[in-house]
């Protein structure tokens, strides 16, 4: 009956919290700031700074795909870390993790709800920045019709689809580090330690993507698909790195959710 | 100290209860026997593994060996059960503090399973009332005092109907008032039924309310029954005022009493404290041999033992906490 009065009132309280909006608002901002920028400088850049960029003079619905591009390395793992990384281990620094278990929620059950809350911001965060990157970029740039990579040309409407499209894609490429910070989460009571941990990981796991001497462990990273959403902007859309992304994050919410769960499953309450 | 009631009378019942942290032994083959109906005070020093002993009651940690039956259900395999029956205040109160008191009761009600989402504010706000919080329930926590804070928490135990209310230290950071009414409450919920343990270091604060005792020393259980028992099990003390000391001494002395002369400022009579050990007369036979002795006996009184010295004699003397 009320397995879902705790996940709306976590989800709930995640809209609450000004550290979220802080977050939200920041992301937000990244788009704004590209489109000022280029609509301040004269002409439309060539051949520097991020992909895309170039395009969004000619048209402003690229100024989402860029603002999501800018910030999927950096801005977005850091926001993932912070509210995975606080899952457990901010109730248990708090000391409401023993009120919770005891009022009482099964642990597996937390652990869900606390993924899914998380999971739901990975997708607001990709949401807010594509949802800003729009606004702004029909308020400075002229709309249309959209030329895609693959040369063809869609209506407006359809392009905005396509860039929800890559927004899903963001989110869905979060989610295993999304998982990742959840179960460093179980590991501490110290939640800046499991947001930090959570963090380095993301930076961690981009560099090791860049050597190309351990191109062997590049599949199996969980940032190795994070950039690889120009497929999605191609006429017809070619779903296989869309798939082989959902594959491998699926892997990591199996395997990390299995050791969060071990972990958490067994773990004293101290706090 | 006496039978222990059948399980089935119990709320709580542990067996060979055991923690360890480390090398640590923090709870050590408890036996804990808590009548249904009870108000039980749990006693200790800091230290004692009182604390620890509760969180195994409550599944949040789980005991190296032993086991638990918690309201006739074995724990933690029935936690989902039985948790739900149970208010607890563990180790104080703790919520969010940018939340208000009453959305963080009403949090974790919506965290427990078997509430019912339709009357969650009506009994969240009953719940506020009875510890006093009504006014102050829609502010923010990080704005509570210590008191305010501590009361949250019982509220917290009281927002369902309970079987069983386990408090840590309930009155700590509470102002004369707030003890008072803690107290009142916890008496006023006996009655209805309820369960009650109250663990605590504060004496008095056990001996004005509780029916049943344990104590805790060092991991182990030192001694537990009905407080009357608990005081009984102590020796008793006579006082004597009288102003022929020296007699007096003299007749304690042949019945086998080692008196003390307290000094007594300014007075004529002197008072004599004894000891009544297991083989001593009964008090009325003292009097009457006193009296025929020709000591005037001017004042005459038993008492038990307090709570207090009870406690020091079980678990020890001195300042440091014994590891």
């Amino acid at each position: 009956m009320s397995s879902s009065g705790l996940l709306a009132n976590e989800v709930a309280l995640l809209f609450r919290r000004r550290r979220t909006w802080a977050m939200l608002l920041a992301l937000g901002a990244v788009p704004v700031l590209i489109a000022v920028a280029v609509r301040l400088t004269s002409g439309p850049p060539t051949g520097r700074g991020p992909a895309f960029l170039d395009r969004v003079a000619g048209n402003g619905l690229f100024v989402a795909i860029t603002g999501l591009l800018v910030c999927i390395p950096l801005f977005l793992p850091l926001t993932i870390a912070v509210v995975s990384g606080d899952t457990i281990a901010g109730e248990a620094g708090t000391g409401t993790l023993r009120y919770l278990l005891t009022a009482p929620v099964s642990r597996p059950r937390l652990l869900l709800v606390k993924f899914a809350v998380a999971a739901l911001f990975a997708l607001a965060a990709a949401a807010m920045v594509a949802l800003c990157g729009l606004g702004i970029g029909a308020l400075l740039f002229p709309t249309g019709p959209v030329t895609l990579l693959s040369g063809t040309t869609i209506s407006a409407p359809a392009a905005v689809l396509r860039v929800g499209l890559v927004a899903l894609y963001v989110a869905v490429s979060l989610l295993g580090l999304t998982m990742l910070g959840l179960f460093i989460s179980t590991l501490t009571d110290v939640p800046v330690g499991a947001m930090a941990a959570t963090a380095v990981l993301a930076v961690t796991a981009q560099i090791l993507g860049q050597l190309p001497q351990l191109d062997w462990l590049h599949p199996w990273l969980f940032t190795q698909h994070w950039l690889g959403f120009a497929d999605l902007l191609r006429d017809p859309i070619r779903w296989s790195e869309f798939g082989q992304n959902a594959l491998l994050q699926g892997g990591y919410l199996l395997v990390f959710g299995a050791l969060a769960y071990g972990r958490f499953a067994s773990k004293d309450v101290l706090s | 100290m006496t039978a222990l009631p059948e399980p089935g009378d119990l709320a709580i019942h542990t067996t060979g209860l055991g923690k360890s942290f480390g090398k640590r032994r923090a709870v050590n083959d408890l036996d804990l026997a808590v009548p249904r109906g009870s108000i039980f005070g749990f006693l200790g020093p800091n230290g004692a593994g009182k604390t620890t002993t509760i969180r195994m009651l409550l599944g949040l940690a789980t005991p190296d060996s032993g086991s638990i039956s918690l309201l006739s259900e074995p724990m933690p395999a029935a936690a989902s059960r039985v948790l739900p029956r149970v208010g607890s205040l563990i180790e104080g109160p703790a919520f969010y503090p940018f939340l208000s008191g009453r959305s963080n009761l009403i949090r974790l009600d919506s965290a427990n399973h078997e509430s019912d989402a339709s009357t969650r504010g009506r009994r969240v706000d009953a719940a506020l009332d009875k510890v006093g919080l009504g006014k102050a329930a829609r502010l923010a926590v990080h704005a509570y005092s210590l008191g305010m804070k501590q009361r949250l928490g019982i509220a917290n135990a009281l927002v369902n109907v309970r079987e069983l209310l386990v408090l840590d230290e309930p009155t700590n950071g509470l102002d004369p008032q707030g003890t008072r009414e803690v107290r009142h409450l916890i008496r006023v919920l006996a009655t209805e039924g309820t369960t009650v343990v109250v663990s605590s270091h504060l004496l008095s604060e056990i001996e004005q309310t509780c029916s049943h005792v344990a104590v805790m020393s060092v991991g182990n259980l030192v001694a537990q029954g009905t407080l009357e028992e608990f005081r009984a099990d102590g020796r008793r003390v006579v006082s004597l005022r009288t102003p022929d000391t020296g007699v007096a001494l003299a007749v304690l002395a042949r019945l086998g009493l080692e008196a003390r002369q307290d000094p007594v400022p300014g007075g004529q009579d002197g008072v004599l404290d004894a000891a009544l050990g297991p083989e001593a007369p009964e008090p009325e036979r003292l009097v009457e041999e006193l009296v025929a002795a020709g000591v005037r006996v001017r004042g005459f009184t038993v008492q038990a033992a307090s709570l207090e010295e009870r406690f020091v004699a079980l678990t020890g003397e001195g300042f440091d906490l014994v590891q």
